[in-house]
Protein backbone atom coordinates (compact mmCIF):
# COMPACT_ATOMS: atom_id res chain seq x y z
CA UNK A 1 0.00 0.00 0.00
CA UNK A 2 2.73 2.42 0.89
CA UNK A 3 3.88 4.45 -2.37
CA UNK A 4 7.38 5.16 -1.64
CA UNK A 5 7.35 8.82 -2.28
CA UNK A 6 11.13 9.55 -1.96
CA UNK A 7 11.42 7.35 -4.97
CA UNK A 8 10.64 10.49 -7.04
CA UNK A 9 12.89 12.91 -5.33
CA UNK A 10 16.10 10.95 -6.79
CA UNK A 11 16.83 12.83 -10.31
CA UNK A 12 17.13 9.57 -12.64
CA UNK A 13 13.25 8.78 -11.53
CA UNK A 14 11.74 12.04 -11.58
CA UNK A 15 12.85 12.77 -14.89
CA UNK A 16 10.95 10.39 -16.08
CA UNK A 17 7.77 11.45 -14.17
CA UNK A 18 8.06 15.23 -15.04
CA UNK A 19 8.65 13.92 -18.51
CA UNK A 20 5.13 12.69 -18.83
CA UNK A 21 3.65 15.43 -16.60
CA UNK A 22 4.18 18.63 -18.56
CA UNK A 23 1.05 17.77 -21.53
CA UNK A 24 -0.91 17.39 -18.75
CA UNK A 25 0.02 21.12 -17.02
CA UNK A 26 1.05 22.74 -20.56
CA UNK A 27 -2.68 21.43 -22.73
CA UNK A 28 -4.83 23.12 -19.86
CA UNK A 29 -2.61 26.57 -19.38
CA UNK A 30 -2.82 27.15 -23.28
CA UNK A 31 -6.47 26.36 -23.40
CA UNK A 32 -7.23 28.38 -20.25
CA UNK A 33 -5.08 31.38 -21.88
CA UNK A 34 -7.21 31.55 -24.40
CA UNK A 35 -10.34 31.52 -22.57
CA UNK A 36 -9.30 33.72 -20.41
CA UNK A 37 -7.98 36.34 -23.14
CA UNK A 38 -11.33 35.94 -24.63
CA UNK A 39 -13.43 36.72 -21.55
CA UNK A 40 -11.01 39.35 -20.34
CA UNK A 41 -11.65 41.14 -23.85
CA UNK A 42 -14.79 40.38 -25.50
CA UNK A 43 -16.86 39.61 -21.82
CA UNK A 44 -16.33 41.72 -19.17
CA UNK A 45 -17.70 44.91 -19.15
CA UNK A 46 -15.63 48.08 -19.89
CA UNK A 47 -15.22 49.70 -16.38
CA UNK A 48 -16.97 52.80 -14.90
CA UNK A 49 -14.01 54.97 -13.76
CA UNK A 50 -10.75 53.24 -16.27
CA UNK A 51 -12.84 52.53 -19.37
CA UNK A 52 -10.45 49.74 -21.23
CA UNK A 53 -7.75 50.51 -20.49
CA UNK A 54 -8.35 48.34 -17.04
CA UNK A 55 -8.13 45.48 -19.25
CA UNK A 56 -4.02 45.55 -18.88
CA UNK A 57 -4.94 44.22 -14.96
CA UNK A 58 -5.83 40.67 -16.99
CA UNK A 59 -2.03 39.97 -17.42
CA UNK A 60 -0.53 42.28 -14.57
CA UNK A 61 -2.35 40.55 -11.38
CA UNK A 62 -1.83 36.90 -12.12
CA UNK A 63 2.17 37.61 -13.27
CA UNK A 64 2.54 39.62 -10.09
CA UNK A 65 0.94 37.28 -7.78
CA UNK A 66 3.12 34.71 -9.17
CA UNK A 67 6.11 36.50 -9.07
CA UNK A 68 6.20 36.87 -5.09
CA UNK A 69 4.33 32.87 -5.12
CA UNK A 70 6.56 31.47 -7.44
CA UNK A 71 9.57 32.97 -5.03
CA UNK A 72 8.39 31.66 -1.84
CA UNK A 73 8.23 28.25 -3.66
CA UNK A 74 11.60 28.78 -5.10
CA UNK A 75 13.06 29.59 -1.30
CA UNK A 76 10.87 26.27 0.25
CA UNK A 77 12.89 24.56 -2.57
CA UNK A 78 16.13 25.76 -1.93
CA UNK A 79 15.51 25.40 2.23
CA UNK A 80 14.53 22.01 1.67
CA UNK A 81 17.67 21.04 -0.21
CA UNK A 82 20.11 22.61 2.36
CA UNK A 83 18.19 21.30 5.03
CA UNK A 84 17.51 17.44 3.92
CA UNK A 85 20.10 17.65 1.52
CA UNK A 86 18.28 16.56 -1.74
CA UNK A 87 19.56 17.46 -5.08
CA UNK A 88 15.85 17.86 -6.74
CA UNK A 89 15.03 20.17 -4.14
CA UNK A 90 17.75 22.38 -4.79
CA UNK A 91 17.30 21.90 -8.81
CA UNK A 92 13.83 22.73 -8.44
CA UNK A 93 15.05 25.81 -7.16
CA UNK A 94 17.32 26.65 -10.11
CA UNK A 95 14.72 25.66 -12.77
CA UNK A 96 11.96 28.35 -11.03
CA UNK A 97 13.88 31.76 -11.03
CA UNK A 98 13.77 32.45 -14.61
CA UNK A 99 10.23 31.78 -14.71
CA UNK A 100 10.15 34.02 -10.96
CA UNK A 101 12.11 37.04 -12.93
CA UNK A 102 10.15 37.08 -16.34
CA UNK A 103 6.75 37.57 -14.25
CA UNK A 104 8.23 40.02 -11.64
CA UNK A 105 9.76 41.90 -15.14
CA UNK A 106 6.40 41.29 -17.02
CA UNK A 107 4.79 43.03 -14.11
CA UNK A 108 6.51 45.97 -13.61
CA UNK A 109 6.38 46.30 -17.48
CA UNK A 110 2.36 45.75 -17.53
CA UNK A 111 2.53 48.05 -14.76
CA UNK A 112 4.60 50.78 -16.06
CA UNK A 113 2.39 50.71 -19.49
CA UNK A 114 -0.85 50.97 -16.84
CA UNK A 115 0.69 53.49 -14.48
CA UNK A 116 1.51 56.06 -17.46
CA UNK A 117 -2.36 56.31 -18.81
CA UNK A 118 -4.10 56.34 -15.33
CA UNK A 119 -1.96 57.82 -13.09
CA UNK A 120 0.17 59.99 -15.49
CA UNK A 121 3.39 58.06 -14.19
CA UNK A 122 5.21 55.47 -16.02
CA UNK A 123 6.81 55.06 -12.44
CA UNK A 124 7.25 56.48 -8.84
CA UNK A 125 9.18 55.07 -6.29
CA UNK A 126 6.60 54.12 -4.12
CA UNK A 127 6.27 51.50 -1.56
CA UNK A 128 4.84 48.42 -3.87
CA UNK A 129 6.52 49.85 -7.17
CA UNK A 130 10.24 49.50 -5.43
CA UNK A 131 9.75 46.09 -3.55
CA UNK A 132 8.23 44.70 -6.56
CA UNK A 133 11.87 45.89 -8.07
CA UNK A 134 13.67 44.58 -5.70
CA UNK A 135 12.48 41.20 -6.16
CA UNK A 136 13.08 41.04 -9.52
CA UNK A 137 16.78 42.25 -8.58
CA UNK A 138 16.92 39.20 -5.65
CA UNK A 139 15.51 37.05 -8.83
CA UNK A 140 18.40 38.15 -11.08
CA UNK A 141 20.90 38.10 -8.04
CA UNK A 142 19.91 34.37 -7.25
CA UNK A 143 20.50 33.37 -10.61
CA UNK A 144 24.15 35.66 -11.44
CA UNK A 145 24.97 33.83 -7.54
CA UNK A 146 24.29 30.17 -8.94
CA UNK A 147 25.99 30.63 -12.66
CA UNK A 148 29.05 32.26 -11.24
CA UNK A 149 30.05 29.12 -8.78
CA UNK A 150 31.55 26.41 -11.13
CA UNK A 151 30.29 23.55 -8.36
CA UNK A 152 26.76 22.72 -8.92
CA UNK A 153 26.31 21.85 -4.94
CA UNK A 154 27.97 24.85 -3.73
CA UNK A 155 26.21 26.94 -6.31
CA UNK A 156 23.23 25.69 -4.80
CA UNK A 157 23.89 26.45 -0.94
CA UNK A 158 24.82 29.96 -1.87
CA UNK A 159 21.72 30.44 -3.96
CA UNK A 160 19.59 29.04 -1.03
CA UNK A 161 20.79 31.47 1.37
CA UNK A 162 20.48 34.30 -1.07
CA UNK A 163 16.70 32.96 -1.41
CA UNK A 164 15.50 32.60 2.21
CA UNK A 165 17.36 35.63 3.00
CA UNK A 166 15.37 37.22 0.31
CA UNK A 167 12.06 35.72 1.08
CA UNK A 168 11.18 38.66 3.42
CA UNK A 169 10.30 41.19 1.37
CA UNK A 170 7.70 38.76 -0.43
CA UNK A 171 5.50 39.70 2.59
CA UNK A 172 6.57 43.66 2.54
CA UNK A 173 5.67 43.86 -1.38
CA UNK A 174 1.95 41.96 -0.28
CA UNK A 175 0.89 44.35 2.72
CA UNK A 176 3.20 47.39 1.46
CA UNK A 177 -0.19 48.85 0.29
CA UNK A 178 -1.53 48.42 3.71
CA UNK A 179 1.16 49.84 5.47
CA UNK A 180 2.29 53.24 3.83
CA UNK A 181 0.69 55.82 1.76
CA UNK A 182 1.63 54.29 -2.07
CA UNK A 183 -0.11 55.60 -5.40
CA UNK A 184 -0.64 51.99 -5.94
CA UNK A 185 -4.23 51.07 -4.79
CA UNK A 186 -5.13 48.16 -2.68
CA UNK A 187 -5.48 45.14 -3.20
CA UNK A 188 -8.72 43.93 -5.57
CA UNK A 189 -8.79 40.39 -4.73
CA UNK A 190 -8.83 39.72 -0.87
CA UNK A 191 -8.98 36.39 1.05
CA UNK A 192 -12.40 37.37 1.72
CA UNK A 193 -14.46 39.15 -0.86
CA UNK A 194 -13.09 40.42 -4.38
CA UNK A 195 -13.81 44.29 -5.68
CA UNK A 196 -14.92 43.67 -9.01
CA UNK A 197 -18.05 42.64 -11.52
CA UNK A 198 -18.45 39.26 -11.84
CA UNK A 199 -17.08 38.78 -15.25
CA UNK A 200 -14.11 40.41 -14.75
CA UNK A 201 -13.18 38.15 -12.15
CA UNK A 202 -14.15 35.19 -13.68
CA UNK A 203 -11.10 36.33 -16.38
CA UNK A 204 -8.97 37.30 -13.94
CA UNK A 205 -8.71 33.97 -11.90
CA UNK A 206 -8.81 32.08 -15.26
CA UNK A 207 -6.15 33.87 -16.20
CA UNK A 208 -4.25 33.16 -12.73
CA UNK A 209 -4.78 29.36 -13.48
CA UNK A 210 -3.57 29.49 -16.73
CA UNK A 211 -0.57 31.43 -15.54
CA UNK A 212 0.22 28.87 -12.44
CA UNK A 213 -0.06 26.29 -15.22
CA UNK A 214 2.23 27.43 -17.55
CA UNK A 215 4.64 27.66 -14.68
CA UNK A 216 4.37 23.98 -13.35
CA UNK A 217 4.65 22.92 -17.29
CA UNK A 218 7.78 25.27 -18.09
CA UNK A 219 9.79 24.76 -14.96
CA UNK A 220 9.39 20.42 -15.41
CA UNK A 221 10.91 21.24 -19.09
CA UNK A 222 13.63 22.82 -17.49
CA UNK A 223 14.36 21.07 -13.83
CA UNK A 224 14.76 17.74 -17.03
CA UNK A 225 17.25 19.82 -18.85
CA UNK A 226 19.00 20.86 -15.50
CA UNK A 227 19.21 17.20 -14.35
CA UNK A 228 20.28 16.08 -17.28
CA UNK A 229 23.17 18.56 -17.15
CA UNK A 230 24.27 17.70 -14.05
CA UNK A 231 24.09 14.18 -14.18
CA UNK A 232 25.53 13.85 -17.81
CA UNK A 233 28.20 11.17 -16.76
CA UNK A 234 26.00 8.80 -14.97
CA UNK A 235 25.31 5.22 -16.58
CA UNK A 236 21.36 6.42 -16.69
CA UNK A 237 21.68 8.99 -18.66
CA UNK A 238 23.26 7.14 -21.27
CA UNK A 239 20.87 5.11 -21.26
CA UNK A 240 18.56 6.87 -21.81
CA UNK A 241 16.44 6.46 -25.09
CA UNK A 242 16.23 10.13 -26.22
CA UNK A 243 20.42 10.50 -25.43
CA UNK A 244 21.14 7.15 -27.59
CA UNK A 245 19.48 8.95 -30.08
CA UNK A 246 21.20 11.65 -30.30
CA UNK A 247 24.34 9.94 -30.21
CA UNK A 248 23.45 7.57 -33.38
CA UNK A 249 22.58 10.63 -35.54
CA UNK B 1 20.92 16.67 17.54
CA UNK B 2 21.18 15.88 13.75
CA UNK B 3 22.53 17.78 11.33
CA UNK B 4 19.77 18.28 9.54
CA UNK B 5 18.08 19.54 12.35
CA UNK B 6 20.49 21.48 13.40
CA UNK B 7 20.54 23.64 9.71
CA UNK B 8 16.62 23.69 10.34
CA UNK B 9 17.40 25.82 13.24
CA UNK B 10 19.70 28.12 11.82
CA UNK B 11 17.19 29.09 9.27
CA UNK B 12 14.64 29.66 11.18
CA UNK B 13 16.77 31.71 13.38
CA UNK B 14 17.84 33.25 10.59
CA UNK B 15 14.76 34.51 8.77
CA UNK B 16 13.29 35.30 12.53
CA UNK B 17 16.16 37.37 12.98
CA UNK B 18 16.39 39.29 9.21
CA UNK B 19 12.67 39.64 9.63
CA UNK B 20 12.82 41.35 12.79
CA UNK B 21 15.65 43.13 11.92
CA UNK B 22 13.78 44.69 8.34
CA UNK B 23 10.91 45.43 10.41
CA UNK B 24 12.81 47.65 12.55
CA UNK B 25 14.32 49.30 9.40
CA UNK B 26 11.01 49.98 7.92
CA UNK B 27 9.70 50.96 11.20
CA UNK B 28 12.23 53.63 11.35
CA UNK B 29 11.51 54.85 8.13
CA UNK B 30 7.85 54.93 7.94
CA UNK B 31 7.47 58.65 6.66
CA UNK B 32 10.36 58.40 4.02
CA UNK B 33 8.60 54.65 2.53
CA UNK B 34 5.16 56.81 2.34
CA UNK B 35 5.02 58.05 -0.79
CA UNK B 36 2.89 61.28 -0.17
CA UNK B 37 1.99 62.94 2.91
CA UNK B 38 -1.46 63.90 3.91
CA UNK B 39 -2.89 67.61 4.66
CA UNK B 40 -3.22 66.65 8.50
CA UNK B 41 0.47 65.37 7.97
CA UNK B 42 1.25 68.75 6.92
CA UNK B 43 -0.75 71.03 9.26
CA UNK B 44 1.07 69.05 12.11
CA UNK B 45 4.36 69.85 10.46
CA UNK B 46 5.79 66.23 10.02
CA UNK B 47 6.09 67.28 6.06
CA UNK B 48 9.19 68.63 5.23
CA UNK B 49 7.81 71.91 4.40
CA UNK B 50 11.42 73.61 3.26
CA UNK B 51 11.94 71.08 0.84
CA UNK B 52 9.43 69.70 -1.98
CA UNK B 53 7.22 66.87 -0.89
CA UNK B 54 4.47 65.14 -2.35
CA UNK B 55 0.79 65.31 -0.89
CA UNK B 56 -2.31 63.01 -1.30
CA UNK B 57 -5.61 62.86 -0.84
CA UNK B 58 -9.08 63.71 -2.50
CA UNK B 59 -9.70 66.38 -4.33
CA UNK B 60 -12.54 68.31 -2.50
CA UNK B 61 -15.68 67.98 -4.40
CA UNK B 62 -16.23 71.96 -5.92
CA UNK B 63 -12.87 73.28 -5.73
CA UNK B 64 -11.49 72.41 -9.11
CA UNK B 65 -11.38 75.67 -11.17
CA UNK B 66 -9.31 76.79 -14.29
CA UNK B 67 -7.81 79.99 -15.19
CA UNK B 68 -8.36 81.34 -18.82
CA UNK B 69 -4.99 80.45 -20.00
CA UNK B 70 -6.43 77.02 -20.21
CA UNK B 71 -3.54 75.03 -18.01
CA UNK B 72 -3.44 76.74 -15.07
CA UNK B 73 -5.56 74.63 -12.55
CA UNK B 74 -6.48 75.69 -8.73
CA UNK B 75 -7.81 72.64 -6.71
CA UNK B 76 -8.18 71.57 -2.92
CA UNK B 77 -6.79 68.41 -1.75
CA UNK B 78 -8.68 66.95 1.46
CA UNK B 79 -8.46 64.10 3.58
CA UNK B 80 -11.99 65.40 5.29
CA UNK B 81 -9.92 66.44 8.43
CA UNK B 82 -7.79 69.30 6.93
CA UNK B 83 -7.55 70.44 3.49
CA UNK B 84 -4.76 72.36 1.34
CA UNK B 85 -5.37 74.44 -1.69
CA UNK B 86 -3.31 73.84 -4.99
CA UNK B 87 -2.05 75.19 -7.81
CA UNK B 88 -0.72 73.08 -10.32
CA UNK B 89 0.43 74.38 -14.17
CA UNK B 90 0.21 71.80 -16.20
CA UNK B 91 -1.68 68.74 -17.80
CA UNK B 92 -3.64 66.87 -15.37
CA UNK B 93 -3.98 63.14 -15.83
CA UNK B 94 -7.35 61.90 -16.99
CA UNK B 95 -8.45 60.30 -14.24
CA UNK B 96 -8.01 63.57 -12.47
CA UNK B 97 -11.72 64.62 -11.24
CA UNK B 98 -13.54 66.23 -7.97
CA UNK B 99 -14.00 63.33 -5.34
CA UNK B 100 -11.24 61.13 -6.38
CA UNK B 101 -8.02 60.28 -5.13
CA UNK B 102 -4.96 62.67 -6.01
CA UNK B 103 -0.71 62.88 -5.31
CA UNK B 104 0.73 66.24 -5.63
CA UNK B 105 4.32 67.04 -5.75
CA UNK B 106 5.83 70.52 -4.89
CA UNK B 107 5.96 72.92 -2.32
CA UNK B 108 4.43 74.69 0.12
CA UNK B 109 4.30 78.20 -0.40
CA UNK B 110 4.59 81.36 2.29
CA UNK B 111 0.95 82.19 0.81
CA UNK B 112 -0.03 78.58 2.53
CA UNK B 113 -0.87 77.53 -1.16
CA UNK B 114 0.67 74.26 -2.38
CA UNK B 115 2.88 74.80 -5.89
CA UNK B 116 2.76 71.51 -7.88
CA UNK B 117 4.99 70.81 -10.49
CA UNK B 118 3.16 67.32 -10.65
CA UNK B 119 -0.45 65.41 -10.41
CA UNK B 120 -0.86 62.07 -10.45
CA UNK B 121 -4.27 60.31 -10.02
CA UNK B 122 -4.93 57.77 -8.18
CA UNK B 123 -7.63 55.22 -8.39
CA UNK B 124 -9.17 53.05 -5.90
CA UNK B 125 -9.57 48.75 -6.25
CA UNK B 126 -12.98 48.44 -7.32
CA UNK B 127 -13.48 47.78 -10.84
CA UNK B 128 -17.48 47.49 -12.21
CA UNK B 129 -19.55 48.78 -15.45
CA UNK B 130 -20.67 51.74 -15.74
CA UNK B 131 -24.23 50.89 -15.00
CA UNK B 132 -23.56 49.62 -11.71
CA UNK B 133 -21.49 53.04 -10.85
CA UNK B 134 -24.38 54.66 -11.56
CA UNK B 135 -26.68 52.29 -9.49
CA UNK B 136 -24.22 52.65 -6.83
CA UNK B 137 -24.16 56.86 -7.03
CA UNK B 138 -27.79 56.74 -6.99
CA UNK B 139 -28.36 54.74 -3.89
CA UNK B 140 -25.55 56.79 -2.42
CA UNK B 141 -27.38 59.80 -3.44
CA UNK B 142 -30.78 58.87 -1.90
CA UNK B 143 -28.90 57.70 0.95
CA UNK B 144 -27.35 60.67 2.01
CA UNK B 145 -30.89 62.72 0.93
CA UNK B 146 -32.65 60.35 3.39
CA UNK B 147 -30.03 61.41 5.81
CA UNK B 148 -29.84 64.86 5.45
CA UNK B 149 -33.94 64.96 5.60
CA UNK B 150 -33.70 63.15 9.08
CA UNK B 151 -31.46 65.81 10.23
CA UNK B 152 -31.74 69.10 8.55
CA UNK B 153 -35.40 68.67 6.85
CA UNK B 154 -35.14 72.37 5.37
CA UNK B 155 -32.40 71.41 3.19
CA UNK B 156 -33.75 68.75 0.90
CA UNK B 157 -33.91 69.43 -2.57
CA UNK B 158 -36.47 67.74 -4.78
CA UNK B 159 -35.27 65.15 -6.95
CA UNK B 160 -34.93 65.95 -10.48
Amino acid sequence: MAINWFKYAAPASFYGLAGKMVPFFAWPAAILFALGIYIGFFVAPTDAVQSEAYRIMFIHVPVSILSMFIYLVMAGYAALGLIFNTRLSSMMATALAPTGALFAFIALWTGALWGKPMWGAWWVWDARLTSELILLFLYLGFIALQASIDDPRRADRAGALLAIVGSVNVPIIYFSVKWWNTLHQGSSIKFSDTSMHIAMKQALFIMLAACWLYVIAVTLVRVRSIILERERNTQWVSELAEVREGERS
Amino acid sequence: MRARTKTLLFIIGGIAVIAAAVGLVLYALKDNVSLYFTPTQVFNKEAPLAHSFRIGGLVEVGSVKRETDGLTVHFIITDTLKSMPVTYKGILPDLFKEGKGVVAQGKLQADNVFYAEEVLAKHDENYMPPEAKDALDKAAKAQSAVNSASAVPATITPAK
